[in-house]
């Protein structure tokens, strides 16, 4: 027989096996989920949950399809959270920090609480990348933000309102866009490939009878 | 920290490790490779199919249970909707917010058209989003698309439309720098060369990769993309029935609102079917590495209007889904695991084939593993054999694990397991839908006019199984080209009057079939409630 542990959702009890996730464990209970869950793999930051386990002070932040249920935990799920996401075009943006000013000045407002790198479901030292944000060090706040999935949970616990994974995205893509270093051989052959260098040889491969082709596949050399 | 039951495996896993990194294992013969398959692989299991008795396929095989979606009820009948007074009007409507979807509204929007997205779930919550691994493309000086062709026609079986493969290598270098323009951070050195990897069944290394977020990075840029061009995005809404005009081409869909049911009403002048696989359709049982809306709901959509399926008898079982924790039985271990070096290696720590050859040969080489042969690793709740993941810290040097593939350790690490130091459990997880419904090259299904599709729910690019790396290019090149295509084509199309009356001529043909049904569809979502 399975363990079993007592969980509450949304402040109602349940009893539920304790290997499950809190995602499944929901889904054990009953609930058949639309909103708050998408990838179900720790991916699409849709299951943004807050709990606090019986008797503890702190509030802790997790994905729900990514945390195991725990005895007397207290769950409320954050299947959505207003974050601000500004419109730019990607074409246009200055590559220094007046864009941040424009588009996200708040940032300029964080008190350095660290509420933000706390609440991290990812584990993410999220004050720290804002402030390289605030600085134009785009390349460092793109590294450090990297495996944010966008939750919102940072941002839900920021007191200067901040919406950090909307910041870092934008950080991620002038750095990929502007800063990355550009890329010779891809632009050769896309170059060779417009200028018609692999018709013929792609028409033959057309042409030729399974058997062929067969052959050609069975005996190419493979790069080490 | 594995259990005491997995102990004295792990020891001879870890005894042979020196041994087995050196081994260089033979390649299978491709008569090996078939009897393999015949023997062991899921899709040549004749009693987990059916025979479709209606439709545009009508006598062919599929799985079981998507015969039962694709012969269900619809979600309504003509007269419950009415289609004088559209919600919406559009000139291109997307169904489906996954990377197909996106890439096909930013080139809509391009060209000046109106074009919107209607999604299940949220924009993002879809398949493109989990993709670790990478994204193929010929662009290195010892590669070339003509290369690229070989390796992925005779990947998958000799059996893809020529035309559209050609068109897959020949755009796959732009549709990396297009990417790369949109901010898509792609692993580069620092003079700007891609970090490029082998992929099962690729002769060259061409998997580019952002880490082992690659379908994240792509997918989150997209989305900010569409958000930017202010694209209208109507989310937790899935299209349930298309709408055709009586001139019989598509001309929009029926929308559900996925909270409150509402049914709403899009006109287009054309559609773009963009929603995506099948794995949670759990063909014979098997766990998913699949997103919770994949659910085959476009070949549904699109068979009920006439649209031709191909190849959709063969799906793609990942070889290395997670046999252990349960927490995460199914959820991907990316290929590049092996790409890095990792081998695969049985329970007495013997290496059983080469780590790269295709998926599918993968797959049924550890089915082998643990039915036939018996040298499996007994999991508690099921079987599964090692992937040997230290092995890559040895080839590669320290660090090189949470360099590549962090998203990896991460996930197994919040269960206590550091694939640093000790292998993984692995067994084959359903991932991939390899056929869907017939196009042409410029998208346009080959029987439906104003009809497009992209994505995984397209069939025939790939042939009868496909190549690590070459999905999320083709929800790139034909997502993009669907858009572009649709947004052009809608320039010359009049809507004629809206009609459902397919419905009742789909119903009249199961009646005819003595097809006896209480199933509706599309599928929209599994049901996992009240069970485990
Ligand atoms: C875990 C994982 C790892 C992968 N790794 C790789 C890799 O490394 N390399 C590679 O090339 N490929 C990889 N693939 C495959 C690849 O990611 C997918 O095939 C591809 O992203 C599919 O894109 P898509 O846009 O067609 O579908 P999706 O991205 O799944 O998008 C489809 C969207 O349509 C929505 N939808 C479905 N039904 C409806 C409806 N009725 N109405 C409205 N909306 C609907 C869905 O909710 C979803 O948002 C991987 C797949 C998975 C699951
Ligand atoms: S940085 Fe914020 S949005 Fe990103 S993963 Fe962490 S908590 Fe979620
Ligand atoms: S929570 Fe907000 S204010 Fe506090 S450190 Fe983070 S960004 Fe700054
Ligand atoms: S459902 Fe996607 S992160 Fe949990």
């Amino acid at each position: 027989m399975e363990k079993m542990v007592n969980i509450f959702l949304f402040g109602k009890k349940y009893e539920v096996p304790e290997n499950l996730t809190i995602m499944t464990a929901m889904e054990y209970a009953g609930y058949q989920l639309v909103r708050g869950c998408g990838c179900r793999n720790g991916f699409c930051g849709a299951c943004a949950t807050i709990y606090r386990i019986k008797g503890d002070k702190e509030l802790k932040a997790c994905l729900a399809c990514q945390t195991k249920v725990e005895d007397n935990m207290y769950i409320a799920t954050l299947p959505f959270f207003p974050l601000v996401k500004q419109v730019y075009d990607i074409e246009k943006v200055p590559v220094n920090e007046t864009v941040m000013m424009q588009l996200y000045p708040e940032i300029y407002s964080c008190i350095g609480c660290n509420a933000c790198t706390k609440s991290c479901t990812q584990d993410l030292n999220v004050m720290q990348y804002i402030a390289y944000a605030q600085r134009g060090d785009f390349e460092k706040c793109a590294e450090e933000s990297f495996d944010c999935v966008m939750c919102g949970v940072c941002s839900s616990r920021c007191p200067a309102g901040i919406s950090h994974p909307q910041v870092a995205m934008l950080a991620r893509r002038i750095n990929g866009k502007y800063l990355a270093p550009g890329c010779g051989h891809l632009e050769d052959r896309v170059k060779e490939i417009k200028n018609g260098d692999f018709n013929e040889l792609i028409e033959a491969l057309m042409q030729k009878p399974i058997e062929e082709m067969k052959e050609l596949y069975n005996t190419r050399e493979i790069e080490k | 920290m594995y259990s005491e039951r997995f102990q004295k495996s792990i020891a001879a896993v870890e005894a042979a490790r020196e041994k087995n990194i050196a081994l260089e294992p033979q390649r299978m013969t491709a008569q090996q490779k078939e009897d393999l398959l015949a023997t062991f692989h899921p899709d040549y299991k004749k009693d987990e199919f059916a025979v479709l008795k209606i439709g545009a396929n009508k006598g062919d095989k599929v799985p079981t249970e998507l015969a039962e979606m694709l012969q269900a009820h619809s979600r309504i009948t003509a007269d419950s909707v009415d289609l004088s007074n559209p919600d919406y009007e559009t000139d291109v409507l997307i169904i489906g917010g996954g990377g197909a979807g996106a890439s096909a509204a930013i080139e809509a929007n391009e060209t000046g058209a109106d074009v919107m997205i209607v999604t299940k779930l949220r924009i993002g919550d879809a398949n493109t989003m989990m993709a670790e691994g990478g994204i193929q493309a010929a662009d290195k000086p010892n590669d070339s698309p003509a290369i690229h062709f070989v390796d992925a026609f005779g990947g998958g079986h000799f059996a893809a439309k020529k035309e559209l493969l050609s068109k897959l290598v020949c755009d796959a270098p732009e549709a990396i720098q297009w990417l790369s323009n949109l901010g898509v951070e792609f692993d580069k050195d620092a003079d700007g060369t891609m970090v490029t990897t082998h992929g099962g069944g690729t002769s060259r290394k061409r998997m580019h990769a952002a880490k082992d977020y690659s379908g994240a990075e792509i997918m989150r840029t997209l989305r900010d993309e569409v958000f930017n061009r202010q694209i209208p995005v109507v989310d937790f809404t899935a299209a349930i029935e298309l709408i055709m005009d009586e001139n019989g081409n598509a001309a929009g869909a029926v929308l559900m609102n996925m909270e409150t049911k509402e049914l709403l009403v899009a006109k287009a002048k054309t559609v773009i079917i963009a929603t995506g696989g099948a794995g949670r359709m759990h063909y014979q049982g098997f766990p998913t590495s699949n997103h919770y809306g994949a659910t085959a709901d476009g070949l549904v959509l699109g068979y009920r209007v006439g649209a031709k399926l191909l190849y959709a008898e063969t799906l793609q079982y990942h070889p290395t889904g997670v046999a252990y924790p349960e927490q995460i039985f199914g959820a991907l271990v990316t290929e590049k695991v092996r790409s890095l070096g990792a081998k695969l290696v049985n329970v007495n720590g013997d290496v059983f084939m080469h780590p790269l050859e295709t998926r599918d040969v993968a797959a049924a080489s550890i089915i082998r593993e643990c039915s036939e042969r018996g040298t499996g690793v007994d999991t508690g709740d099921g079987q599964g054999v090692w992937l040997d993941t230290p092995m890559i810290e040895k080839i590669g040097g320290e660090g090189t694990i949470m360099k590549r593939i962090p998203a990896m350790w991460r996930m197994f690490d919040k269960y206590g397991i550091d694939i640093r130091k000790e292998p993984i459990l692995v067994y084959p997880t359903l991932h991939y839908q390899n056929g869907g419904l017939d196009i042409t090259p410029d998208c346009m299904t080959t029987n439906v006019e104003n009809l497009f599709v992209a994505g995984e729910a397209v069939g025939g690019i790939h042939g009868r199984n496909r190549l690590m790396g070459n999905s999320l290019l083709d929800i790139i090149v034909f997502g993009r080209s669907a858009g572009q295509n649709a947004a052009a084509k809608a320039k010359n199309v009049t809507v004629g009057e809206l009609t459902l009356k397919h419905i009742e001529k789909f119903e009249n043909e199961i009646a005819e079939a003595g097809i006896d049904t209480d199933k509706v569809s599309p599928k929209l979502l599994p049901d996992y409630t009240n069970k485990r």
